[in-house]
Order: C-alpha cells, then structure tokens, then sequence
C-alpha cells in the first residue's frame, strides 16, 4: 500500500485555497496540531472496541496488540508501534509528530514484542482482526474523466466518489447487515471506508476477498477495450438497486453534461467501441460526424439519447446488445475500488484526522446521508486551522483540545455522535453478552 | 507367531484422533464400518463420507501404503485438471471418472473403507508442513464436492443434515416476496417454480464463493441460497473441519506418533511422501542459474507471453505496479535469477523513473520479501498459470494472461510482435475462443520450440 500511495503520490497538490499561513510541510504546524486539535483520545476509544478495562469481561490487551505505523518527516517509516493506552498513544504521536499516521491489524500478540516470537516457527505472530476497509481512488478513473487526471480533483469529477459512497454504504448496510461504518475523505483524491462491526472486524482473507469481488464489475485493464462486463442471465438486484437509484441519474444528469461525453470524436468514438454491433456503430457515427450544431440542447445529451433510442428501439434489440446501455452507464459511474487494500487483513490504511502532507487538508469523516454535499474543496487545512486558532483568542477550552471552535469541531461531532458512541455501545453491550454466556457455562460445568 | 501379525496391523484411530490404544491382539479380520446413512423420513444411503473421525478400525500395513497411492492418484488428476484450467463440467466428469478407477476394491463392503483408510493415511502424509495441508486441502475439498454433486437430492439432504448446520429453509411466503431477486441463483434462464424451490438463509461468510461470483441475493448479512448451491455451503463446512482436523494431525504427529512408530509406519509415510509427492520447488535445488545478463535472450527466446509482455512493458516505462512486479518478480526468481541480481535488474529499470534512492527505499524492500528475507520470511513461490489466470488486473495493470484478460486484437499484437506466424495465431485464437488459456500457451510454445517452463511451476 505504501508504495501505491508514494507512486501515485508524485504530483503536486491541486486542490487548495490562498491562505495567509503558508501551506506545506512545515512540522511545527503539525505540532501544533497534535497538541490541540487531533482527537487522540477518541482515536483510542474506537480502536479499543469497548475493551476499556471497566467490565470484567473487556480484553486488556485488545489495544496493545493493534498495529500503528507512523511515516516521519524524511520518509522514515515506522512500522508495529504499539501503545497499552490512549496517553501512551497521545505522548508518542506529540514526540514523534508523524506526517502520516496508518492503522495496521490487531495481532495475536503485541506487534513491538514479534521479534520474541518470530523464532518459534509456529507464526504465532499473525493478525486476527481487522476492520474491513475500503480505498477509492480517483486516479482508478483517469479514463473516465475530462476534467483533471492524476491527482487532481475538481467539483466535475467529485460525483464520482459520492456515486462510490452512495452505493457501497448502502450495499454494505442492506446485502451484509453492517452498521457500524465510517467514510472518511482520503485528504487528496479519494474516500476510505472502515467497516468496524465486530462481525466484519472478523472476517477472514477468503471472506474480504469474497466482498471486493462481490462489488467488483469493472473489469478494464490496459489492454482491453472493454471495461465492463455484465454477464449471466439476470442481473443481479444489487447491479439493479444500484443503477436505477444512482448509477443511471448521476450519469444522465451530471457526468453527461459535466463531463461532456459525447462532445468530440475521441470521446464518442471511446462509446461507440463499448457496443458490439457495426452497424448500430456506423449509423450513429455517420449522424455524429456531420452534426450541424442546430439545437440549443446540450449535444451531450442529444447524442446519448439517439445511442439510447438506437441500441434499445425494438427492432434492433439482439441478444448481445440487450445490456449495452447499462454498460456504458456503469463504466462509466460504477465505483471502481482498490481490490488489494480489501482483500487482506494487514493492509495498513491512513487514520481519519491525519492531514495530508501534500494538502495539508484534514482527512475527515464523511456523512453518507449527506454525501452529494461534500465537497473536497472545503475541506479545512491545517493552516487554516491554525489560523481559527490565532484569531480565537480566549475561547472556551472544551477538555480535551481546542477543536471545537474551528472548523474541524463539526467533524470531530458528528465523528462522536453517529459513529464513536453508536458503536462503543454496541460493544459494551456485545462484551456484556459474552461475558454473560462465560458465567452461564463455568456455572454449567461447576454444577457437575 | 502373534507378534508379527500385531506388527502389521495398523489401529487408525489411534494416530488420528486423541486415543492413543494401540490394539495388541492379533485382529486377522478387518472391522467394517458402515458409513452409510439413512435419513429418517426414507431410506436413503449415501456412501460419501464426511471423514470427521477416523475409525476405529484395523488395516494390513500393505493396504495402508496401497489404498493411500490409490486415493494420491485421484487427487493428483484433479490437481492436473485444474491447472490445465479445465471448464467445471469436465472436471466433474474428469473426477468420478478417477475414482472409479482407482478407488475400487475386490469387496464390495469394503469399498468405503478403501475410501476412510486411505483419506486418514493420506492425512499423515500431508499434515507437515503448511504447503502440503494446503495442496491436501483443495483437492480434498474439490473431490467432495464433485461427489456431494453427484449424490442425489434426497442424498444431499442427508448429508446436509448429517454437518448439522441450524438453517432453515426460506418459508413460501418469503419465498413469494423475493422471488424475483431469487432468480439470480438459478444456474439457467429458467424461471423459478414454487415446487423445486428451495432456499436456505445462511450468513454470507459460510459461502464466500457465491458471493463473490453474486450468484446469490444476499439481504442484511444473510445469503439464499439455492438447493442446486448448498455444494458451496457444504464445500465450505468440509474444508473447515479438515483444516482444522489437519494442524491436529500435525500436532499429534511430530509430538508423539513419528517417534512412537519410527520403526514401522515412519518409513512408510516418508518413503510415500518422497515417491509420489512430487518435486518440491520450495527448495532451491537444482535450478539452473540466469544471470542478469541473459535476461533479454530468454525473454525473447523462451519467455511465455505473459512475461514477455511484462518484461517489454517494464522496459519500456521502466516501471511495473504491484501486480506485475509479483508476476515477473516471482517468475524470474523462479528461474533461478538470485536476490542480488534481482535487485540489480529491478533497480536499473526503475531508477530511471523513479531514481535509485526512492528505489531502494520503496521496492527493494518488497523484493527481498518475495525472497524471503524480510515480513515473515516466505520463501515465496513462482504464481501458477491458475493464479495468472484468476487475477484481476485493473487500471494501469500489464500483469495477468494475456490470452484471457487481452482484447482479440491486442492478443493478436503481441503474438505476431512475438514472431508467431499467422496460422498459429489463428490456432491460437481458436482456443482463446474456447476459453483453454492455459493450452493455448502451450501449444504455441510447442509450435515455436521453445521451453515452455512456466509449465512446470
């Protein structure tokens, strides 16, 4: 995963405002902001999953075997930090001011103590659980998209993370009964999912894998034309769910004309290669080529609807076109994700909050209720924060850190109050529950 | 002479579950066990076993050794079957066939008992190290899967019941409501009938193939599946009592059971294991050397397409992501291209991209893990056709094989790019057609002459 993100990580930054503290790696800010507005505390909370140590039945050692790593100023990459509290946590990321901060599995055993274990042969060193996660990257749809590349990001191709929002959250709460699920913007060009269900924290490879291929429908690579391929006799209902409650408006309604599909012959020449019939291809072609811009109507739109009226008037209705439509339709919205990070519990993957060394914007949650109103330019720097900071003067100190007067205070709330608490409740009530069925056992067995 | 007559009898149940009584008197009579079952509601027999403990039951050293190559053989023809990228019907057939062949017995009463004996013998052979129980673990599975496919319904069922999961079947009612998303799990375009359906709500984690494919309607964590896919929850549940059941084997074995019996049944499981296990290419032993140097004339002369296409792309942008490097990497380190050299022929390529600091600090690290010498210090192995077959590139990606992930006309490209004339393509496409992207490679190696290696990995 490190490697990917330094890959692709080479560009300069794009998206970002003027503003009077100059943006960059500057490690005094990140300082600054350790020491005040990163919600250490909270951190420590959820990756504790209720284990706080006040019910008899928690798992002390829970914490301490999760694996942080930290990425320092000079690409330093440490890896197995571990922590047996959230102070110990705090005072390590305000000594060591990481640039990054990446969350790694929990492991069967402390990851600082591997070492002492690694000669035993038997790989008692081995991670056990894990939230499934998920990373959506914008440069996965380079080919897709007009309006930047790489890792740019503007409002023409955002849509594209809230299409990918909109129908994994929902897939994951309806087809797998997940609750528990946090977005988060990645701080640059794209979304992190953490999936934090016990259930899901439980996963094995076989079983993580088993839900990226079930969310997998672009199949494109560099050498092949087709990137899509909706095969078998039925669609199944969660492709169905999908296109017509999102799929298919974002693409008539936003990408169509903000992307401006069909506006050269390059760009309608790439959809008419999506559809497996030459003839159907050279009359529309041949409408195209000379088209007299007459109509005040968007061209975009025009065109789609001739392929449309082309590809599913009745007489042309083959076997082989009968999905031609929602072919393009979802190569060109469906959410394309990075299979790799899914698949495997030691995947490490950033911690929400971190600022984006690049960027210097917060990575923070995202409300998959409220997706479509994201926006990624917005999103507060950490010299903006440090600029809310200097003007705050006496402000009221909530307890724990200064957030709460500057713009990271509605992130780091609606963090608390629709995925921390709801889920730290869930848990207590889970360890309870088990605790309960111990009790009732060792009672059982006393009794004979 | 009562002594010798004990010696070669073998008490299975005694290696392969926690008791530990070796029988001392002389047994000259084999037990039989009936395995068959009946189901309460009709009689019906399955002779499938589940395997979950071994028997108590005696076995003439002879037949110990005999009934364990005859089952290997079975299990070696559905490992061939599968690499060479057979379709699931074929395979099918390509397994009962096997086993009719080989897993007869002289008796007919003793016929499953050929069956139990030689899958717990075949269990010692194959506990010992996490490779083995791995190889064991597919084919095992794969074979009773295509046996559980073969039993009738009513013989399904049985079984089913006989692993004692607690899911019930989908209710009319519901059934009614969903009828529509179930059709997803039909096999054919066939609408669903009320009569022949049946549905079960199982949690998706006990049928991850299902899923993955979406062949099931899945509703808040719970899959239905249909009758004609309860093999795939079955499967499932066998392969987990069986690895489960492996590493215990491997426990009692190293821990006890080598030592106790180093004069009798050791030498018999360590000489099958060196006859029929076949080469093991986790030792580096016998391998011829490539050095970097010679790189670009195998590549051109015996690469398969799949490396050669990666090793031209490498290159020409001197650079691979993470997939390709894994294929190629893995690839050449198999051929005998050692660790030094490695980081010698990546470093040149991608210093010229990325510079030989990022370099080293970024991908030779992942370099030295594919030789072992560094995370957990896996002495990785070359990827099979299978898994090249299997992968799934995305964008930017150059790795997997080309006659399956290529468009018709870039296959084409490289092919002729490669010097293959135009009637071997054209041969070549005809099994690309057919879906036999393992063969296709195959043959256009034998057509050009040169050493289709890969075959071997």
């Amino acid at each position: 995963m490190k490697n990917r993100e330094i890959e692709n990580g080479r560009d300069e930054m794009v998206i970002d405002g003027g503003n009077a503290v100059p943006e960059g790696l500057n490690l005094n800010y990140f300082k600054v902001y350790y020491g005040k507005l990163f919600p250490h505390a909270d951190i420590q909370k959820w990756m504790s999953y209720g284990n706080d140590g006040k019910h008899p039945g928690c798992d002390h050692t829970y914490f301490g075997r999760r694996e942080f790593s930290f990425t320092l100023e000079n690409d330093i990459y440490l890896r197995f930090q571990s922590f047996n509290s959230a102070s110990e946590l705090e005072n390590s990321i305000k000594e060591k001011c990481p640039v990054k901060i990446d969350i790694g599995p929990v492991y069967s055993v402390d990851p600082a103590k591997r070492h002492a274990y690694a000669q035993t042969g038997d790989n008692v060193f081995t991670p056990v659980e894990r939230e499934l996660v998920f990373d959506i990257d914008m440069t996965d749809y380079d080919d897709v998209r007009y309006c930047c590349s790489g890792a740019d990001v503007c409002l023409d191709c955002w849509p594209l993370m809230t299409i990918a929002i909109k129908i994994i959250d929902t897939a994951l709460r309806d087809d797998f009964g997940f609750n528990h699920i946090l977005w988060v913007y990645s701080g640059r060009r794209g979304v992190h999912c953490w999936v934090c269900d016990a259930r899901a924290r439980r996963l094995t490879n076989e079983q993580r894998a088993a839900i990226a291929d079930y969310f997998r429908v672009y199949k494109g690579n560099e050498n092949n034309h087709k990137k899509v391929s909706l095969t078998g006799h039925v669609l199944h209902p969660f492709l169905v769910r999908s296109y017509n409650e999102v799929l298919k408006n974002y693409f008539e309604m936003k990408l169509l004309p903000t992307q401006k599909l069909f506006s050269t012959e390059e760009r309608y020449e790439k959809i008419l290669e999506m559809i497996p019939d030459e003839s159907v291809i050279s009359e529309l072609r041949g409408k195209w080529q000379d088209n007299k811009r007459s109509s005040k109507e968007d061209i975009n739109i025009v065109r789609w609807e001739q392929l449309k009226h082309m590809l599913q008037s009745g007489n042309k209705k083959v076997q082989g076109l009968r999905r031609c439509v929602e072919e393009i339709v979802f190569s060109f919205t469906y959410p394309r994700l990075d299979m790799e990070v899914s698949k495997h519990m030691n995947h490490l993957l950033k911690a929400p909050f971190c600022v984006h060394p690049k960027t210097g914007r917060v990575c923070v949650p995202i409300d998959p209720n409220k997706c479509e109103e994201f926006d990624p330019t917005t999103v507060p720097t950490l010299s903006k924060l440090l600029e809310e900071l200097n003007m705050g003067g006496v402000r009221q100190e909530v307890e724990d850190g200064e957030w709460d007067g500057t713009s990271l205070g509605n992130s780091i709330r609606f963090f608390r109050s629709s995925f921390l608490q709801p889920l730290l409740k869930s848990c207590k009530e889970e360890i309870e529950s088990s605790y309960n069925t111990k009790l009732q056992r060792s009672k059982n067995t006393l009794s004979w | 002479n009562r002594a010798s007559e004990s010696d070669s009898l073998v008490s299975l149940g005694s290696f392969l579950i926690a008791r530990c009584t070796l029988r001392t008197q002389g047994g000259t009579k084999m037990e039989t066990v009936r395995s068959q079952r009946k189901s309460a509601q009709n009689d019906v027999v399955s002779t499938l076993p589940l395997y979950r403990s071994a028997p108590v039951l005696e076995v003439r050293l002879e037949d110990f050794e005999l009934f364990a190559i005859d089952r290997l053989r079975v299990l070696k023809g559905i490992s061939d079957g599968l690499s060479r990228g057979k379709k699931p019907e074929e395979m099918e057939k390509l397994a009962m066939d096997l086993w009719k062949t080989n897993m007869r017995h002289p008796q007919a009463s003793n016929v499953v008992n050929k069956d139990i004996i030689s899958h717990f013998v075949l269990r010692l052979l194959y506990c010992r190290t996490e490779e083995l129980r791995k190889w064991f673990l597919s084919m095992e599975t794969a074979l009773f899967r295509y046996r559980f496919r073969h039993e009738s319904l009513e013989s399904q069922r049985a079984l089913m019941a006989e692993f004692e999961l607690p899911y019930k079947a989908v209710g009319n009612a519901e059934f009614e409501s969903l009828r529509d998303k179930l059709q997803v799990s039909r096999s054919n375009a066939q609408p669903l009938s009320t009569a022949d359906a049946i549905f079960y709500k199982v949690p998706f984690e006990e049928v991850p193939e299902l899923v993955a494919g979406r062949r099931v309607f899945l509703q808040k964590g719970l899959a239905y599946i249909a009758s004609n896919q309860v093999v795939s929850l079955v499967g499932t549940q066998f392969r987990s009592h069986l690895s489960k059941a492996l590493i215990l084997t491997n426990r009692k074995w190293t821990s006890t059971v080598r030592e106790q019996e180093k004069d009798r049944l050791t030498p018999i499981v360590e000489a099958l294991c060196s006859s029929y296990l076949g080469p093991d290419y986790s030792q580096p032993k016998g391998f011829a050397e490539v050095s970097v140097k010679d790189i670009d004339e195998l590549a051109k002369s015996s690469f398969p397409l799949c490396m050669c296409h990666l090793f031209g792309k490498l290159r020409e942008d001197h650079h691979l992501k993470h997939g390709g490097r894994m294929q190629l990497g893995l690839f050449l380190k198999g051929v005998g291209l050692k660790l030094d050299d490695a980081i010698t022929f990546w470093k040149a390529e991608f210093s010229r991209k990325v510079g030989a600091e990022r370099f080293d600090k970024e991908y030779a690290y992942s370099i030295r893990h594919n030789y072992g010498r560094e995370g957990k210090r896996t002495d990785y192995t070359p990827y099979s056709c299978q898994k090249i077959i299997l992968s799934t590139p995305g964008v930017g990606d150059h790795h997997g094989c080309p006659y399956r992930h290529f468009s018709e006309e870039n296959l084409r490209a490289a092919l002729s790019k490669m010097g293959v004339n135009s009637r071997a393509v054209e041969d070549v496409m005809d099994k690309v057609r057919n879906k036999h992207y393992q063969v296709s490679d195959y043959h256009l190696y034998i057509k050009m002459l040169s050493v289709s290696m890969h075959l071997d990995i």
